[in-house]
C-alpha cells in the first residue's frame, strides 16, 4: 500500500516536474545587487526602484529599444500652445486589477507626482496642471514653454485613482518617515508584466500580463518579439555568489557583473556578455564656494576657488591608466558633461585638459602652493562601477604631484547624507540623465542653488557663475538653434572654467545565459518586454 | 654574558631544539617572518603607504617569474599597482603587533585571575572560575565580534578608526583569557600547598608578595606553552576579523585584510594578490604552532 503511494507520488512529482519545465523554459532569473527600496511608482527616483518598476508601470509617453521617446499609454501628442501640450489616450487598456485607464487617472497620476512627498518633482517642476479634455483626451499646461516635455514624463507613471484612493495611497510614500504605505508592496499598473510575488531583499516576481496592448503591436512589427512569461528578481549582494550562480545556470540575467569577470563570463559556455555605453558620467566635484575648506590644512582661503588649482588636479589625472586598468576598458573617457546619447553633445567640447604632471606642480606653484596642500576625497564605495578603486587611483595620482589627498570612501546612504549636507571639499559624483536632454545636468548640476525650482539640486560644490546661470535659463526656454547655441555655449564654459574634473561615461556589462537576448539600454534598464528566452 | 650564552647552550633546551629539525625548520621561518615583518620600514622594496609611489600602470602585473612579470615587482603587484611583497611585509607587521599584543594582554588578565582565584581559593576562586566558564561556552571569534561591534556602535567612525587596533587588541585577548586562568589555577592549587610556601607564610610575607615571588615564577612553564601556542590563534583572529572586514581600519591593512582585498579576483586570474598573504599567514602561523608544540614537549619532564 505504502509503496503504491509512493509510486503515484513520484509519478505526479515527475509530470509536475515536466511541467514546470516548460514554464521554466520561458522564465527570467534575474539578479543583481541591490533590491528596490519601494515599490511607490512616485516616491523614490532611484535606479534599483525603476528597474523593476518599469516592467509594471507605464507613463504616457515610454521608450524604444534606444531610449528615444515612443507611444506609450498615450498614442500620439503635440504641443498646441507654447505652454499646452495635447495627449491623446491609448484606448480600450485596463489595470492589473481590472479598473479601465482614464484620462482621471492621468490627472490623478500628476498630481500624486507633484507632491512634496514626491521624488520626481524634476519631471514635472515645469507642469502647472493636467486637464482632462473628455474621455480620451489629456491636456497638460506647463508654466513656461518646455520644450522636453515629453521625454521628462517618461518617468511618470501611471496609476489607477480608485485603486489608490481606495489603498489611501493617494500621495506618495515619504519615506523619509519611513513610512510604509499600500503603495510600497502592492503595485497596479497596466504594463507588460504584473507584480506576483513580493519579498523586500528576498525575491519580486513578475508574471507576463496577457493582456498589455504592447505585445500585438510586437507580433506586427519588426523588432524582437518578447516570450518571457514569469521574471523572478532576486538580490545577490556579494558579487562572487551573484556570478557564480550565473555560470552554474541557477539565474539567467545579471545586471552589474563585476569587470574584473568579464573574461570568464565571456569565455565560459553557456553564458554571454552584453556591452553598451551608459548615459551615466562621472565628475570630481569640488567646493568652490566656502571661504575655507572643511577638510583641508590650508587655512583662511579655499584653494579650488583659484581656476589654476582646479586645473593643476585635472593635469595630475592619468584617465587612461584608470580606463585601462581600474575599469578595463569598459569606460568611456570623456571631458564633457554628457555622453553623445544625450540631446546637445557637442563633439568639439568633449576635450580633456591633457595629463601632465610637471603642468599640474607648475600650475599648483603658481596659485602659490609649491609643496601641495592637504584634502579629504569623498567617495561612494558601492554605487558606481569600481567607485572606491577609482578614488584610491586619484588619490595616488594627486598625492604624484604633491596634493596629500586622503580618501574617505563609504556606502551610498552615509555618503549622500554627508554630500547633502554640503559637508565635503571635494567628492566623487557619478549622473545619469533620465530625460536624455542636456538642461537636466545643467540645471541641476551648474546652476545657482535655489534661483528657481530643481536649480542647482545636486550642485553640492555650490558652484555659481552668473553666465552659466543665464545660459540654463535660455536652455529652459528656448527652442531650436537658439538652445542648442545656448547649450554650446554652456559646454564651452563647462570646460573653460572646470567645475568638475569630467573622468569617464561608464560601460555597462550585462551577463546572461546564452539563450536569453534583450536589447541593451543604455540607462541600465532593462525592458523584458523585448527579452526572448530560447 | 658569554656565560649566560653557554648556559644556555649547555641546557637540555637547546640540546632537544638541536635534536628536532621540524623545531630549527620552523625556527627559520618565523625568524624569517618576524625579521621580514620588523624590519618592512628598512627592506621593503616599497613602501605601499606612500601613495606617491603608487603607479596605476604598474597594476596587475604578476609575479616577476611569469611571463610578464617585472623584476621590481617580485610578488607581482596589486589592482593599484602596489607590490605584493612589500605590502605582505608591513601588512605582517600589524598582524604580528595585534597577535602579540592581544596575546600580552589575554596571558596578563589570565595569569592574574588564575593566581588569585588558586591562591585564595573559596568564594574568590568559585566567581572567578564560573566567569571563565561562561566565557568558554562562547566561540572566542563570536566574542571578538561581539566586542568589535559594541564599539563600532559606541563611537563615532572616526574616532573608531584611530582606536581600531585597540578594540581589535582588546577583543581577541579578552575571548582568550580563560586558558590561562584555569592552567594557572591548577598550577597554582599544587603550589600553594608546598613547603616554601608554607614557610614563606610562617615568616609572615603577604599574600600578596608570596602569589607574585614565590607562586608566580613556577607556574609559569606551561604559560610560556599556551602564550606561544595562542600567538598563532590570535594572528588567525585578527586576519578572520579583518577578512569579513570588521578588523583593523583599511589604512593599516593587515595580512587578512590583504587576503579580503586580493579575494575580489582570485577567480578573474589574478591569483597572486590573494594567495601569497595567504601563504605568509599560514607560514607564520604554522611556524609559531609547530615551535609551540615543540616547546611544551620540550618542556615536559615525562617526555623527556
Amino acid at each position: 500500500m505504502k509503496r503504491a503511494w509512493m509510486r503515484a507520488g513520484a509519478l505526479a512529482a515527475l509530470l509536475l516536474g515536466a511541467v514546470v519545465d516548460d514554464a521554466a523554459a520561458r522564465t527570467v532569473r534575474w539578479a543583481a545587487s541591490g533590491d528596490p527600496n519601494t515599490l511607490d511608482p512616485h516616491s523614490q527616483n532611484v535606479g534599483t526602484v525603476t528597474m523593476v518598476l518599469q516592467q509594471i508601470y507605464e507613463g504616457l509617453v515610454t521608450r524604444n529599444p534606444d531610449l528615444s521617446p515612443a507611444p506609450g499609454l498615450a498614442t500620439s501628442w503635440s504641443q498646441e500652445e507654447p505652454t499646452r501640450w495635447r495627449f491623446n489616450l491609448r484606448q480600450g487598456v485596463r489595470f492589473h486589477g481590472g479598473e479601465p485607464f482614464t484620462a482621471e487617472d492621468v490627472v490623478f497620476s500628476f498630481v500624486r507626482a507633484q507632491q512634496p512627498t514626491s521624488n520626481f518633482g524634476i519631471f514635472v517642476d515645469t507642469i502647472d496642471r493636467a486637464v482632462a479634455v473628455d474621455e480620451r483626451t489629456v491636456d497638460i499646461i506647463t508654466k513656461v514653454p518646455d520644450p522636453i516635455l515629453p521625454n521628462k514624463i517618461i518617468s511618470v507613471y501611471m496609476m489607477s485613482k480608485p485603486w489608490s484612493e481606495a489603498n489611501n495611497a493617494a500621495r506618495p510614500q515619504n519615506t523619509r518617515a519611513r513610512e510604509e504605505t499600500h503603495t510600497v508592496r502592492n503595485t497596479n499598473g497596466t504594463g507588460p508584466f504584473r507584480l506576483a510575488a513580493r519579498e523586500p531583499d528576498v525575491r519580486t516576481v513578475m508574471a507576463r500580463n496577457d493582456a498589455w496592448w504592447g505585445w500585438q503591436q510586437q507580433q506586427q512589427g519588426e523588432g524582437p518579439r518578447g516570450n518571457v512569461t514569469e521574471i523572478v528578481y532576486r538580490p545577490v549582494a556579494s558579487d562572487a555568489t551573484r556570478i557564480a550562480a550565473l555560470l552554474s545556470g541557477e539565474v539567467d540575467f545579471v545586471l552589474d557583473p563585476p569587470l574584473q569577470d568579464l573574461n570568464r563570463l565571456r569565455s565560459a559556455s553557456g553564458t554571454k556578455v552584453l556591452e553598451g555605453p551608459e548615459v551615466r558620467s562621472l565628475y570630481i566635484v569640488f567646493d568652490t564656494f566656502r571661504d575655507e575648506l572643511l577638510y583641508s590644512d590650508v587655512k583662511g582661503r579655499n584653494p579650488f576657488k583659484d581656476l589654476r588649482v582646479r586645473q593643476a588636479l585635472y593635469h595630475a589625472i592619468d584617465i587612461q591608466a584608470i580606463h585601462r586598468t581600474t575599469m578595463r576598458g569598459q569606460s568611456v573617457v570623456t571631458g564633457t558633461l554628457f555622453p553623445e546619447q544625450v540631446n546637445g553633445y557637442v563633439r568639439e567640447e568633449d576635450v580633456r585638459l591633457p595629463y601632465d604632471q610637471a603642468r599640474a606642480r607648475a600650475l599648483l606653484a603658481e596659485a602659490g602652493y609649491p609643496n601641495g596642500f592637504s584634502v579629504t576625497l569623498d567617495c561612494s564605495n558601492n554605487r558606481y562601477i569600481n567607485d572606491e578603486q577609482i578614488c584610491q587611483a586619484i588619490t595616488a595620482m594627486w598625492a604624484r604631484v604633491g596634493v596629500r589627498t586622503s580618501l574617505k570612501a563609504q556606502p551610498i546612504a552615509p555618503f549622500f547624507a554627508q554630500i547633502q549636507r554640503d559637508d565635503t571639499s571635494v567628492y566623487m559624483l557619478g549622473w545619469g540623465v533620465p530625460t536624455l536632454d542636456a538642461l537636466y545636468s545643467f540645471q541641476s548640476l551648474l546652476a545657482s542653488r535655489g534661483s528657481a525650482p530643481g536649480d542647482g539640486i545636486w550642485n553640492y560644490g555650490r558652484y555659481s557663475n552668473e553666465r552659466m546661470d543665464a545660459l540654463i535659463a535660455r536652455m529652459k526656454t528656448e527652442t531650436g538653434p537658439a538652445r542648442q547655441a545656448a547649450i554650446r555655449d554652456a559646454l564651452r564654459l563647462y570646460r573653460e572654467d572646470v567645475p568638475h574634473i569630467p573622468l569617464h561615461h561608464q560601460m555597462i556589462p550585462w551577463a546572461m545565459r546564452s539563450n536569453l537576448s534583450i536589447p541593451h539600454a543604455a540607462n541600465n534598464q532593462p525592458y523584458f518586454r523585448w527579452a526572448v528566452m530560447n | 654574558m658569554a656565560a649566560a650564552a653557554a648556559r644556555f647552550f649547555d641546557s637540555d633546551l637547546w640540546w632537544s631544539f638541536s635534536r628536532s629539525p621540524v623545531a630549527v625548520l620552523s625556527a627559520v621561518v618565523a625568524l624569517l617572518c618576524i625579521g621580514g615583518a620588523v624590519l618592512a620600514p628598512w627592506i621593503a622594496p616599497q613602501d605601499p603607504f606612500d601613495l606617491a609611489t603608487l603607479n596605476l600602470s604598474d597594476a596587475f602585473k604578476p609575479p616577476a617569474w611569469a611571463e610578464e612579470g617585472d623584476a621590481g615587482f617580485p610578488l607581482g603587484s596589486d589592482d593599484q599597482g602596489r607590490d605584493v611583497l612589500s605590502a605582505i611585509m608591513h601588512g605582517a607587521r600589524v598582524s604580528l603587533l595585534v597577535g602579540v599584543c592581544a596575546v600580552l594582554f589575554s596571558t596578563l588578565l589570565g595569569v592574574s585571575v588564575g593566581l588569585t582565584a588558586g591562591y585564595l581559593g573559596g568564594t574568590a576562586d568559585a566567581l572567578l572560575m564560573r566567569i571563565a566558564d561562561i566565557q568558554l561556552t562562547f566561540p572566542s571569534i563570536l566574542v571578538a565580534l561581539l566586542v568589535d561591534g559594541v564599539v563600532r556602535a559606541a563611537l563615532p567612525r572616526e574616532t573608531h578608526d584611530q582606536i581600531a587596533l585597540f578594540v581589535v587588541i582588546f577583543a581577541i585577548g579578552i575571548s582568550n583569557w580563560p586558558q590561562f586562568a584555569r592552567t594557572v589555577r591548577g598550577s597554582t592549587l599544587v603550589e600553594r600547598n608546598k613547603e616554601y610556601v608554607l614557610a614563606a607564610r610562617v615568616i609572615g610575607l603577604s599574600r600578596l608578595r608570596i602569589m607574585l615571588t614565590h607562586v608566580l615564577p613556577n607556574v609559569l612553564g606551561p604559560v610560556l606553552v599556551i602564550a606561544t601556542l595562542n600567538l598563532g590563534f590570535a594572528i588567525l583572529a585578527e586576519a578572520t576579523l579583518s577578512f569579513l572586514g570588521v578588523g583593523v581600519p583599511p589604512t593599516q591593512p593587515s595580512l587578512g585584510t590583504l587576503i579580503r582585498i586580493g579575494n575580489d579576483f582570485l577567480m578573474s586570474g589574478e591569483w597572486w594578490i590573494t594567495i601569497f598573504p595567504g601563504v605568509a599567514l599560514v607560514a607564520m602561523v604554522l611556524s609559531v604552532n609547530l615551535l609551540g608544540d615543540w616547546l611544551r614537549d620540550a618542556l615536559n619532564p615525562r617526555l623527556r
